[in-house]
């Protein structure tokens, strides 16, 4: 079993990141996950967070407002409709969806407020992350 | 016959077009290979999110929870055609194309007893076909502002699209818009957005089994929204290619012509002038024989 697997990340205006690494960690949306080669094929989606990875070429971490991971034994695809590196990130890159959110949140009820509602909570972690 | 001046006038104003229509095609070349590059890069996401897709669909299958957005509404009795065009034209038989492609499905659909709704997306498209069409028309999207066109716009037109699709203000979706082939040949076509049309490499695929976190009807109802605007994006970035290169070629022949035309009327100008020449040497010469 080879030790790195292919990991791809890529936003529908860009392709940001292809390389070989050991170990992803990504915010899936029934929980963290992290995937190493030879991981069972899985297919997630992702909520607000952060993608770190490690490999033999070093770190980077990536952070995505949402979309989903394709994971196979040797390659991963984090498709995320927005997606930056962490060290470019700003506050100002959250706060128009943060506004979206709050938005839907107040007019939606049910489901969708709950659905609403925990995106809205995890794009505001994330933003403090960012922001602190 | 024209006079010397009048030829001359015309000779410069024929230039100073020339000008501009060689102008305007360095400017799209310009803009082509940009365009270009972004419908390039724009590429590993569709593909992957088709694929994964095409994945999701086939283990749904025909489910009978199986979302709408995939399944369909169960009748095709109202049709949504989202006809994406340019803001400008000068571009050969870009807008034309389109337009007529769209036209044809408007009355092909409509020979068949079901209702047509319109979105334009663009102005050309919109004036192209208000006259035949224009009844039907439920939304105009203007982009004219937007000078890169951008996911954020692509994901507008598509909630835009979806809400009227929760509303059931219509049971199938088809978007209008260019192909880019390469600089002299771009392809009108005409795509079925919703309920969306899984390809066949799924069945390549079967044989990988995948979970899903969570199931795979909660990432499909997740992921198929996703999906429209996704498609409606590399549509707008097709278009965008097709658009300058069209233009490029339109105004590559018309800088072609209008060369021709000044050459043509160079050699009248020089023909005349030679006329009035031998014109004034005549009377020259009789004047002086008659001495």
């Amino acid at each position: 079993m080879a030790d790195t697997m292919q990991f791809h990340l890529v936003s529908p205006e860009r392709q940001l990141a292809s390389l070989a690494v050991a170990e992803i960690q990504m915010p899936g949306a029934d929980g963290d996950l992290t995937a190493m080669p030879g991981h069972a094929p899985l297919i997630t989606t992702l909520r607000p967070g952060v993608v770190r990875v490690k490999g033999p070429e070093g770190e980077a971490a990536f952070l995505v407002t949402g979309g989903f991971a394709e994971i196979g034994a040797d390659t991963a695809s984090v498709l995320a409709e927005l997606a930056k590196p962490v060290a470019d990130a700003s506050a100002a890159d959250l706060d128009p969806l943060i506004e979206a959110t709050t938005a839907t949140a107040t007019e939606a009820s049910g489901a969708a407020r709950d659905r609403a509602d925990k995106q809205l909570a995890d794009l505001k972690a994330l933003r403090d992350m960012v922001a602190g | 016959m024209a006079s010397l001046k009048d030829l001359k006038n015309r000779i410069s104003s024929v230039k100073s077009t020339r000008k501009i229509t060689k102008a305007m095609q360095m400017v799209a070349a310009a803009k082509l290979r940009r365009a270009q590059e972004a419908a390039e890069m724009s590429r590993p996401y569709t593909e992957r999110f088709n694929a994964v897709i095409a994945k999701l669909a086939a283990s749904v299958g025909d489910a009978e929870n199986a979302p709408p957005l995939l399944a369909g509404t169960g009748s095709d009795n109202v049709h949504l055609l989202v006809v994406m065009t340019a803001e400008r034209g000068l571009c050969g038989g870009f807008n034309a194309n389109i337009a007529k492609l769209a036209k044809a499905e408007a009355s092909k659909l409509a020979a068949e007893g079901k209702t047509v709704k319109i979105i334009t997306v663009g102005k050309k498209g919109r004036d192209a076909m208000k006259r035949d069409y224009g009844d039907l028309f439920i939304d105009h999207v203007d982009l004219s502002e937007v000078k890169r066109v951008g996911f954020g716009d692509a994901q507008a037109i598509a909630a835009n699209v979806l809400e009227r699709f929760d509303a059931g203000e219509f049971d199938v979706a088809k978007i209008f818009f260019s192909r880019f082939e390469n600089v002299v040949s771009q392809i009108p076509t005409m795509q079925q957005v919703i309920p969306a049309e899984v390809g066949d490499e799924a069945a390549a695929d079967a044989d990988s089994f995948y979970d899903y976190e969570p199931d795979e009807t909660e990432i499909l109802s997740e992921l198929l929204p996703r999906g429209v605007a996704t498609q409606i994006f590399s549509a707008l970035l097709e278009n965008g290619a097709s658009e300058q290169g069209a233009r490029m070629s339109a105004m590559d022949n018309a800088t072609r012509n209008a060369g021709e035309m000044i050459d043509k009327l160079t050699i009248e100008y020089n023909r005349s002038r030679q006329a009035v020449i031998t014109n004034e040497l005549i009377e020259i010469i009789s004047g002086a024989e008659a001495l």
